[in-house]
């Protein structure tokens, strides 16, 4: 917890006359667990976006490992050692849990303009592929269609091709939305074995989960960070209940 | 395709080999038969399925829907017709010539070039901006080559000698049927390689869902340009044997309902299928020749055929023999 991994500098986005990010400041530690919180509608996707470069912002700046990012395309992001994961469900649909993940795992292979050996034939990929699925408790369902999954096998998939880059980084965006409540304790579960060796971000409405993980929350609130702190202080501040937690 | 079972991979191998083996066999036995003309037909066939294949790689492997894919076939066609015109006429001597090699080279080397400009600027769109640029491509390289007043302009350009090669004559039919045939199943086997390779999972990978691929650490322009350069270059190579067979060239080759022909056929055979197009080309050649004896507006059944084929057999007539992931 010395030096910040990612490094927000009063970051802004309009849409319109809507202000989704409004002059966010935050610092993201190395190796801890950051979750973003807030009612609907706050920004926490823009934001993420924004991280992730799918968006981009019209004032500020972002850093990684102190290397300044705004402008850098999505895929470039990806090959620094950033990953995310998407609120609604993104995979290949068209193909197996194993090629999406592999198709991961090749990403980060170096270059793909291999146009002979068949790709499902490489061992490197498929192996690194199949022992991310054992790592999230999915490697029976390798063979699936992505199409054919249940939602919360899809969201596990989600996190697998977010894992398969061995990012340093990993943005997830509502990893347990639309999940039920066993579906989500193994996620909780598959995320707490990476605390304390991958730095993540993670935006949750699941109050449970946040609190079960999160080292750090910080709070959004209309495109303002209106709290950050352990989920101890987040729990008694004042303001927060106010506006969000609704003395929950 | 996708992880396919044993018996699904071996029964769509069978019914890819029975394409393959009905569309060189029965040419041939028909014109042992004394019946010459359909091996003709078959020749014209082979060369709009190598067009179409190299379509299929962008629009079905891809999901590029290029309406220009015939400007290469123009540019193939003419990369033979203008070396030999200046070898008969003087002129040009610098590739003034009859060597089939340079041609296919030209062939190739232009349309290569031709869709790495082109693609660089239309891959910049997506959906229907990206069908209309690459149709305004076309169409300039149509009213391009309708201004060459050398080379017969509107009114097309005969090819007074077909390309050579050390013992092998276009001239004789049987050995341009044979030729044309070959280079097709080379073609489709160095596609079934490309679309099971890293490169081609990705290609698919973006047609499916690019933002996705991007996530992923990909860039997928650089990897739809290749593709697009790859389907490009033999399309070319498609155009310079269709111009050896017609001996005759002309700007209509290139027109922008050439290339909507060639996306019947990859749709009607079946679009991200290795024999897709080929069936395609088939049944579009067979078509145009049955239907236009009948009536010159042969346009309007055939019309009527596709929007058949695409409400019940979606996934192209080939389909309904394939298996696919997930049906057994």
């Amino acid at each position: 917890m010395t030096e910040p991994a990612l490094e927000i500098c009063n970051l802004v986005k309009h849409f319109g006359g809507v202000t989704a990010s409004d002059d966010i400041s935050l610092s993201i530690m190395a190796n801890e667990i950051h979750a973003i919180i807030g009612p609907n509608g706050a920004g926490k996707t823009t934001l993420v976006s924004q991280l992730f470069g799918s968006l981009a912002p019209d004032g500020g700046k972002v850093r990684f490992k102190g290397k300044d990012i705004t402008s850098l395309p999505t895929y470039k992001r990806s090959a620094l050692g950033l990953a995310r994961s998407f609120q609604i469900t993104s995979l290949i649909m068209s193909m197996s849990v194993l090629d999406n993940v592999a198709l991961a795992v090749q990403a980060h292979e170096g270059h793909s303009f291999k146009f002979w050996k068949p790709a499902r034939k490489v061992e490197t990929l498929r192996l690194r592929a199949t022992e991310i699925l054992q790592q999230i408790d999915l490697v029976e369902r390798a063979d699936s269609k992505v199409s054919a999954l249940s939602h919360g096998e899809r969201r596990q998939v989600e996190i697998a091709v977010a894992l398969a880059g061995e990012p340093s980084l990993l943005l997830l965006d509502e990893p347990m939305a639309g999940m039920g409540a066993i579906e989500s304790a193994q996620m909780v579960e598959i995320l707490k074995q990476m605390k304390g060796e991958k730095t993540i971000v993670l935006i949750e409405h699941d109050m449970d989960a946040v609190f079960a993980l999160a080292d750090r929350i910080s709070v959004l609130v209309y495109g303002r960070i209106i709290a950050t702190g352990s989920p101890d202080e987040i729990r008694q501040n004042e303001d927060v209940r106010r506006a969000y937690l609704g003395e929950a | 395709m996708f992880s396919l079972s044993k018996n699904g991979r071996a029964r769509n191998g069978w019914v890819n080999f029975t394409v393959l083996a009905c569309t060189g066999v029965i040419p041939l036995l028909l014109y042992v038969a004394g019946q010459t003309f359909y091996l003709d037909l078959a020749t014209r066939m082979v060369c709009l399925a190598i067009a179409a294949i190299s379509l299929n790689l962008i629009l079905g492997y891809g999901g590029m829907v290029s309406f220009g894919h015939a400007v290469f076939i123009g540019i193939g066609a003419y990369a033979v017709g203008i070396p030999a015109y200046h070898a008969t006429y003087g002129e040009f001597d610098l590739i003034a010539s009859y060597n089939g090699f340079l041609h296919i080279l030209l062939a190739v080397a232009f349309s290569s070039l031709f869709a790495l400009v082109t693609g660089a600027i239309s891959l910049r769109t997506k959906g229907i901006y990206f069908i209309m640029i690459t149709m305004a491509f076309g169409q300039m390289i149509y009213f391009f080559f309708v201004s060459l007043e050398t080379y017969g302009g509107d009114d097309g350009l005969t090819i007074d000698a077909r390309s050579e090669f050390p013992a092998v004559k276009l001239d004789n039919a049987i050995v341009m049927f044979l030729v044309c045939y070959v280079i097709m199943l080379l073609v489709i086997f160095a596609m079934y390689k490309i679309v099971n390779s890293r490169f081609g999972m990705v290609l698919q990978g973006a047609k499916d869902n690019e933002e996705r691929m991007r996530a992923m650490g990909f860039n997928t322009f650089k990897y739809r340009l290749t593709a697009y350069v790859i389907a490009g270059a033999l399309c070319g190579l498609s155009g310079a044997l269709l111009g050896n067979f017609t001996t005759f060239i002309s700007p209509e080759m290139i027109d922008w309902t050439r290339s909507g022909e060639l996306i019947f056929m990859v749709l009607l055979g079946g679009g991200g299928t290795l024999a897709g197009p080929l069936v395609g080309a088939a049944i579009f050649v067979v078509l145009e020749e049955v239907l236009s004896s009948f009536t010159i507006y042969w346009h309007l059944p055939f019309g009527i055929m596709l929007i058949l084929a695409v409400l019940f057999a979606r996934k192209g007539l080939l389909s309904l023999f394939l298996k696919e992931d997930g049906d057994d």
